[in-house]
């Protein structure tokens, strides 16, 4: 790719990015300052019967409540263009620092998870399609399907209930073993602890790849070069290699980049079931105890982490592939 | 929905093709078992749900096909309530999801290209976040509740087919009967009411179709993680979520069977869908 073409390429991915997430911070500020949940109280929780309504105003005051909400949301909006996601309040520490931890807590469980479907994913979809219309690509398909309609919360409860409660292979929840201090956790123990819900995520995603890895390759199947290969005598394993391949990686692994979005949301539940203490978990405690700047800050960096993988996706497809190389014209 | 399966099972006499006959059959099958689910939900009484102490934490039996509760309540009653709900949520949100989409989808393609950059944009910025982050940021800005799940359901799911349905008006404005329509002198209204929309009813009920799954399990998922329905309504989530206290104890049967049937419903409605398709498009309808 030219150097003049990455440069207008990054210019514009970048002034998409600034416009989505100045909206996006407008939009979450609009809605949260219309929840029926009052701050105060969500900040002081059950004591809230000992504060009067002076410490009430003086809380308020501290956390600029007081002001009117287009005033709060400048006041916000320039701190966070300035790096300062404010302070959160279950936690008593600067967002920035909770989401740090958190998410690389959660990115050991995602990266695993998305490694592996992905495999699991196109091996499938690549079996499907070979075998196309046996009983073999009929039960892939229907496999698929099915997981597509499953709760991931409940493929997550059943494997609790198997494999921790019933086999007692695994830990039941959590991310460390409860009651040992944090100097004396091996990574065996990590490692134990995100077998479940990483194997959670990993059969769920498996399902878009192989649907669409099989579609791609049935295509790349009923073309002429492949007839042509075909007539030459290649069959099974090496047409696949020779021919297929290539031609269905790219799909699948654009496709894997692009379902961050899914990815994240999976992990939010997968989480939540299995008590591990990742980004996910922290969303849904945000939002349940009303931890106003926390919420924020995770819903500008999901709006950030699904943009990564969506850059990644379209930069692959300008760098590897040489027909959009060449073509130029889709930038 | 339900009227469309009727007219088109009523075809069934005369059509003697085999693909086609597999496909009404499983129209059928699969309609029938969601309308037994509705009217099992409705009618059944609310007398099986109440608390019954000494009949607590009752494995499945015959009595109890799904098993009881720590109140003593019957499991496949509550599920079969928390389906019904899950069924209306679900429909609501996806039916106003894609009206939503045709709306948006046919001002995209027909109002110039502004409008066309600004609805792109608006989906691009509904498709960046996470569904599950703006659930919980919808929820969360309006206090649970049916209302909040409805909406924040329908606000998240609209998109990707609003996409769809932008290419697919675009290719019917350029079609010579539209092009001839607008020589006689018709209305660019007239044009969208009576060449436009008849074509996108189709478009319709395949969305609909695709995006009700989506809709009913983020209904649940939403429910599980408390955002939701409110625990006095017996929905899917709120199951499963009180489950997860007694799993412990060894009662896997509270979390087995409703997420199950929820598997099976949501297969069953996607079943109906396929071949609802497969019979109205005219490409396909013939095999």
């Amino acid at each position: 790719m030219h150097s003049s073409n990455l440069l207008i390429f990054a210019m514009k991915k970048s002034l998409r990015l600034a416009t989505l997430l100045i909206a996006i911070s407008f939009l979450s500020f609009t809605l949260i300052s219309y929840s029926p949940i009052d701050p105060v109280q969500a900040y002081v929780g059950a004591d809230m019967m000992r504060v009067g309504p002076e410490q009430r105003d003086k809380i308020a005051e501290y956390w600029g409540l007081d002001k009117s909400p287009l005033q709060q949301f400048t006041h916000w909006g320039t701190a966070v263009i300035s790096g300062d996601l404010g302070t959160s309040m279950i936690f008593r520490r600067p967002v920035i620092d909770v989401i740090k931890e958190k998410f690389l807590a959660s990115l050991a469980l995602m990266m695993i998870a998305w490694i592996l479907s992905g495999i699991l994913g196109f091996t499938l979809g690549v079996i499907a399609g070979m075998k196309e219309g046996t009983w073999v690509d009929r039960a892939i398909k229907w496999y698929c399907l099915t997981l597509a309609s499953t709760p991931t919360f409940w493929l997550g409860l059943l494997l609790l209930i198997i494999f921790a409660m019933g086999l007692g292979w695994f830990p039941i929840g959590l991310g460390v073993p409860a009651g040992v201090l944090a100097e004396h956790v091996t990574m065996g123990d990590r490692i134990q602890h995100l077998v479940l819900p990483a194997l959670t995520l990993s059969i769920l995603g498996v399902a878009n790849v192989a649907l669409h890895t099989r579609q791609k390759l049935i295509e790349v199947l009923s073309s002429e070069y492949v007839l042509f290969a075909r007539a030459r005598g290649e069959k099974g394993f090496v047409l696949f290699w020779r021919h297929g391949f290539r031609n269905i990686a790219l799909p699948a692994v654009t496709l894997q980049f692009s379902a961050f979005s899914e990815l994240f949301g999976g992990a939010v539940l997968a989480e939540q079931v299995f008590s591990y203490p990742g980004l996910g978990q922290t969303t849904v405690q945000a939002g349940l105890r009303g931890d106003v700047p926390l919420l924020l800050g995770i819903v500008i960096f999901s709006a950030l982490f699904v943009f990564t993988g969506n850059l990644i996706a379209d930069l692959i497809y300008q760098i590897v592939d040489p027909r959009i190389r060449e073509g130029e014209s889709s930038l | 929905m339900m009227k469309v399966i009727e007219t088109t099972t009523i075809k069934t006499p005369y059509l003697k093709l085999n693909r086609r006959q597999q496909t009404i059959i499983s129209i059928i099958l699969s309609a029938s078992f969601l309308l037994m689910i509705i009217l099992g939900g409705i009618f059944s009484s609310n007398e099986k749900i109440q608390t019954y102490l000494e009949m607590r934490n009752l494995s499945p039996s015959l009595q109890h096909i799904f098993g009881t509760d720590w109140l003593g309540r019957d499991m496949f009653v509550r599920t079969l309530k928390g389906l019904t709900l899950s069924l209306g949520v679900g429909m609501l949100a996806s039916a106003s999801s894609v009206i939503i989409a045709v709306v948006l989808g046919m001002a995209a393609a027909t109002m110039g290209r502004k409008v066309d950059t600004f609805i792109s944009w608006l989906v691009d910025l509904f498709l960046s976040v996470p569904h599950l982050v703006a659930l919980i940021l919808i929820a969360f800005a309006l206090g649970g509740g049916i209302r909040g799940v409805v909406l924040g359901v329908t606000l998240t799911h609209w998109p990707s087919l609003t996409r769809v349905i932008r290419a697919e008006v675009m290719q019917l404005r350029s079609s010579e009967f539209v092009e001839i329509s607008r020589q006689f002198g018709k209305s660019s209204w007239w044009i969208a009411t009576r060449h436009i929309l008849p074509h996108l009813v189709p478009q319709f009920f395949v969305g609909l179709v695709l995006l009700f799954p989506h809709a009913v399990l983020h209904e649940a998922a939403i429910t599980f993680l408390g955002f939701g329905l409110s625990p006095h309504q017996p929905a899917i989530g709120i199951i499963l979520s009180e489950s997860m206290r007694y799993l412990s104890t060894g009662m896997w049967w509270l979390a087995f069977f409703p997420g199950l049937s929820l598997l099976v419903m949501v297969r069953a409605f996607d079943i109906l869908g396929e071949n609802l398709c497969t019979l109205m498009d005219p490409y396909r309808g013939h095999e």
